[in-house]
């Protein structure tokens, strides 16, 4: 999965086309109301059996039954009760969904559940410490009201978390640059970034 | 005025929830049994649904059930309906199906055969003016709105041919409203313009899809809802469903944005009520991306033409304004109206009239966008206002200055006086912060290939809404709970004017509970959280509530410790007499006392005039102790408006016609501030989309085939991290409006307008005042008006790239 779908081309068929090919087929097929993600399985696609997978979310073992089409936000909100990583667009826009594998943010909408055993799965629910104190970064977006409807703001605060792992004392435009790939539709972008340099200050890393 | 808890910021209750993920939106609920619906949405802009061959479809093993347009409650036109036989526009839901998983159900409207009869249609709002032009509707009407009944209207060649290239034809208007002498005060004008302009729709782009679930239990109906209003849906909704607003649970704690597009009940929350009760399961139809653009409503586009007459010292004489409405595919809202009242208030002309006419087109549902009309006509006036004030060799802020309207200024539409205008003072507060005296020198100033440019933005919204209830409860622990349905948009505003209560009681914020986001808490009518109205309407409720509740323990006060209830006052911690404060009765020990007098003290006895949701609600809670209930019977004085005013740099780049927002202060005239954290996430979120607005989005429509071409975020544009200033400043005037009992009104709307037309000020005064009369302002065009050479589309064209 080296490139994102082209403009246009559904998840679902998308998902299609990989699982049949086994490679991102490039197509510009204009398809109506594609469908967000999957939870059941297919009758007229081919090869969609769940299978028992081991996953380590939020420092635990999880065994889950997954089929080879699903996306691992749909197997956290549906099958783990992790209701937390939000889908805002499904494919990759929006970062609603973002969650870390091995330190590092990913959507969880464009990751293919199966593809993460092996690999270190933190959501919204795993950045708290052991006695469910805020981290930093949680403590910080709310000192600076950062939410507004807040429906961005788990996928805000992993991107935050996830910066500041990896540098420790970013910039403003850094942190820019960090959470570019989560929108905001209120607007709150002024007071996620004073959040994040807020936690920085903090010593939130 | 100092206030114990107004004007204090404070963490707002449901914050937490938002940064840990435990708030529940409606995707986030789960029932046992629950199954998936799918929408079959057109794919054609208008057509006629001759058959539907389900067959195959629902013999797919998992699918359990379908819901076709014969099933719901029927919707008189030009409303939206739940689910159509004769689509109106591209995705516009025709059937549901339910099934055990949402790829099966997927599977299964891939399924269903569908044969369709394609029928005339049009995306343009002139086109369909036109003699010539098709048809949007089976019965012929083509234009309509809220308060307009639909009719046929077409203007005649005439009307077309007169107008001369590139000028808004000015046909039979469907309204019209004037007063002055409009034409004496052209002739009295120093300087005279007449513009054409254009203004894109706009998708919502909620973040959250209008996802909703529901299930029946009990013989009472549940739903699960993206809204921004709580009981504002409740009525609406159960007619939807078509069961009694009190067999309806709805519950909308979080919603993960609404601008607008969700202020009331909307069709497609009924689908999964609708299915679950045919199949017996709860439902859950989440809304994917692409179906929010088509079902999630957008901004109403204009095509408009308008006359300005100046005189030499600046004063706006004279105005006449024509606008063309796109309504899309239903009456969508009356953003031609509003408008109107804008330039009308915000310049004060001293005569204008006003023209317009709603269309309908083959294009989604309009509904109210973040000032709906006031914000799209911000950003062609403006730049407007700069033109004049330079050929009339003026500073910019002084032109705007002296026509600003000030307390007992009218609206145009109705002629009632504003309760208050503090624009003047905005436009102070922000020339100073901006340094707008100094920042004029660098105006045009190059640097390598940029240039930069100073603009000034201004818009309005009123925002006077009255006449619904509040409720607030004291219990025997000591706490006092306000109710409140008002809504979670975001705004934290549901606890903002919550304290307003526990300011008049005196309560410290630590004993009060806000109670809200679920029906099952027993909640008021109260109007929706839209309309930048919640600090004023709800102010207004939650006083007259907390108001009654003071009367109420002044007596059992005088009852219990003697004297008369106007003897005694009450503290963070009960009811005291004022000549001997050690004479007092704790909140408990009233609640309790409450409790045992009964009748109106414990809502035994509740007011006459109140709503039946709220009898319902306070009958609910009668005898847990003290209750405080009320309709909001204060006088109204006029039209209580909020203003805001915005300052921009820009610069533009010569090479690439791309542009940077250097920085912008944007200043708000909300009344008496009441939680300064939350508003200046309003001022900063309104200049975000404003930005936005005035530079990125729009909707297309293919007008050969009428589909969309906006149907992902990346397409539609809404700014992103990288479109904002590094630096956003914003500011407030904090000067009470008199007809607000604490002096609150709203902000959530006009500093949109303000920061889009600012932007668009001074990305124009980098261009040496160019005028582009169109929203959103894209490279193209820049690029152009750099090289003179003409735009790439005509200036009346509408879904341009």
């Amino acid at each position: 999965m080296s490139e994102p779908p082209t403009a246009g081309l559904a998840r679902r068929e998308f998902i299609k086309r990989v699982i049949a090919s086994g490679a991102v087929a490039s197509a510009a097929t204009y398809v109506y109301g594609g469908l967000a993600g999957c939870v059941g399985q297919s009758r007229l696609t081919a090869g969609g059996v769940e299978r028992l997978v081991s996953l380590n979310v939020n420092g635990q073992v999880r065994r889950v039954d997954v089929l080879p089409q699903e996306t691992l936000a749909m197997t956290l909100r549906y099958k783990l009760g992790l209701t937390g990583t939000k889908l805002g667009c499904d494919r990759g826009e929006c970062g609603a969904c973002t969650v870390m594998l091995d330190d590092i943010t990913h959507n969880s909408c464009s990751v293919l559940t199966h593809s993460v055993r092996g690999r270190r799965v933190v959501t919204i629910e795993g950045v708290r410490g052991p006695n469910g104190e805020l981290h930093p970064v949680q403590q910080a977006f709310i000192d600076e009201l950062s939410p507004q409807c807040g429906f961005c703001t788990p996928g805000q605060v992993m991107s935050a978390v996830a910066l500041l792992k990896r540098n420790p004392h970013p910039t403003r435009d850094e942190c820019r640059a960090a959470l570019a790939g989560n929108l905001c539709r209120c607007g709150a972008y002024d007071n996620y970034l004073n959040g994040v340099l807020r936690a920085a200050a903090a010593g939130a890393a | 005025m100092s206030y114990k808890l107004l004007g204090q910021n404070f963490t707002p209750p449901d914050v937490y929830a938002k940064v840990t993920g435990q708030a529940k939106y409606a995707e986030d609920f789960r029932a046992e049994g629950m199954v998936f619906a799918r929408l079959l949405t057109s794919p054609m802009p208008h057509a006629r649904v001759r058959g539907i061959d389900a067959t195959a479809a629902l013999a797919l093993p998992g699918v359990v059930g379908i819901l076709l347009p014969s099933d719901v409650t029927p919707i008189p036109a030009p409303n939206p309906p739940i689910l159509t036989d004769e689509p109106q526009f591209v995705g516009e839901p025709i059937l549901a199906i339910a099934a055990q998983s949402e790829t099966i159900a997927q599977d299964a409207i891939e399924l269903i055969r569908l044969d369709l009869e394609p029928l005339s249609f049009c995306v343009d709002p002139l086109q369909a003016l036109h003699p010539d032009g098709p048809d949007t509707r089976a019965d012929g009407n083509n234009v309509g709105a809220q308060g307009l009944k639909p009719q046929k209207l077409k203007w005649t060649a005439a009307d077309f041919d007169q107008a001369g290239a590139g000028r808004l034809p000015l046909g039979k208007a469907a309204e019209d409203w004037s007063y002055g002498d409009v034409e004496a005060g052209f002739a009295k004008s120093k300087v005279v313009y007449d513009d054409s302009f254009v203004t894109a729709s706009n998708s919502h782009h909620s973040l959250e899809p209008r996802t909703a679930f529901s299930y029946w239990q009990n013989g009472k109906c549940f739903v699960h809802g993206s809204t921004q209003s709580q009981s504002f849906v409740v009525p609406g909704l159960a007619q939807l469903i078509g069961i009694k607003p009190d067999q309806l649970v709805y519950v909308s704690e979080f919603c993960g944005g609404g601008f607008g597009s969700k202020g009331a009940a909307f069709p497609s929350m009924a689908i999964p009520a609708l299915l679950s009760k045919k199949i017996g399961r709860p439902v859950m139809m989440r809304i994917s991306r692409a179906e929010e653009y088509y079902i999630g409503h957008a901004r109403n586009g204009f095509q408009g033409r308008v006359k300005l007459g100046f005189a030499a010292d600046g004063r706006l004489l004279a105005a006449d304004m024509f606008l063309i409405q796109d309504g899309g595919a239903s009456n969508g809202f009356y953003d031609f109206r509003n408008a109107a009242d804008a330039l009308s208030v915000v310049y004060q002309p001293q005569a204008m009239r006003w023209r317009g006419v709603p269309v309908y087109t083959n294009s989604p549902t309009r509904s109210a966008q973040r000032g709906p009309g006031e914000n799209q006509i911000a950003c062609i006036l403006e730049p407007l206002m700069d033109r004049a004030a330079r050929d009339l060799s003026l500073d910019r802020l002084e032109l705007r200055r002296i026509n600003a309207p000030q307390a007992g200024s009218k609206v145009g539409s109705n002629r009632r006086p504003l309760t208050s205008s503090y624009l003047r003072e905005a436009q102070a507060i922000g020339a100073k912060r901006f340094g707008w005296a100094d920042r004029l020198a660098r105006s045009g100033r190059r640097n390598g290939t940029k240039v930069t440019g100073i603009g000034i933005g201004q818009a309005y919204h009123p925002a006077g809404f009255s006449g619904f209830d509040g409720l607030v409860r004291i219990t025997p622990d000591g706490k006092l709970h306000i109710h409140t349905g008002v809504g979670n948009l975001g705004t934290f505003s549901h606890s903002g004017t919550a304290r307003i209560a526990a300011e008049v009681l005196g309560f410290d914020w630590e004993d009060c509970i806000v109670e809200r986001g679920d029906s099952r808490r027993h909640l008021p009518w109260n109007i929706g959280q839209f309309g930048s109205n919640t600090s004023f309407t709800m102010a207004r409720t939650n006083y007259v509530a907390a108001m009654d509740a003071l009367a109420k323990i002044r007596e059992i006060a005088a009852h219990d410790l003697g004297g008369k209830p106007q003897d005694y006052d009450v503290d963070a911690k009960g009811v005291f007499a004022r000549a001997h404060a050690a004479r007092r009765l704790s909140y408990g020990k009233v609640a309790q006392r409450a409790i045992e007098l009964g009748g109106r003290y414990s809502g035994q006895e509740l007011p006459r005039d109140i709503n039946p949701m709220t009898r319902t609600s306070a009958t609910a809670l009668a005898g847990t102790g003290l209750i405080g209930v009320a309709k909001d019977n204060l006088p109204v004085g006029g039209e209580t408006a909020a203003f805001a005013c915005a300052f921009a740099e820009v610069e533009v780049d010569l090479e690439t016609g791309q542009r940077r927002i250097v920085d912008i202060v944007n200043v708000g005239d909300c009344g008496t501030v009441i939680h300064p954290m939350g508003l200046t996430t309003q001022l900063k979120g309104a200049t975000v989309q404003g930005i936005s607005i005035a530079t990125l989005e729009h909707m297309i429509l293919d007008p050969q085939n009428g589909l969309p071409g906006h149907v992902g975020l990346y397409q539609a544009r809404p700014a992103t991290y990288l479109d904002i200033p590094p630096e956003m400043n914003v500011d407030w005037v904090n000067q009470p409006d008199p007809t607000s009992p604490l002096g609150t009104k709203g902000i959530g709307e006009p500093p949109l307008g303000a920061a889009a037309s600012a932007v668009l000020s001074a990305i124009s005064d980098a261009l040496g005042g160019h005028v582009f009369n169109r929203t959103p302002v894209k490279v193209d065009m820049i690029l152009n008006a750099i090289l003179k050479r003409p735009a790439a589309h005509g200036p009346l064209q509408v879904n341009t790239d």
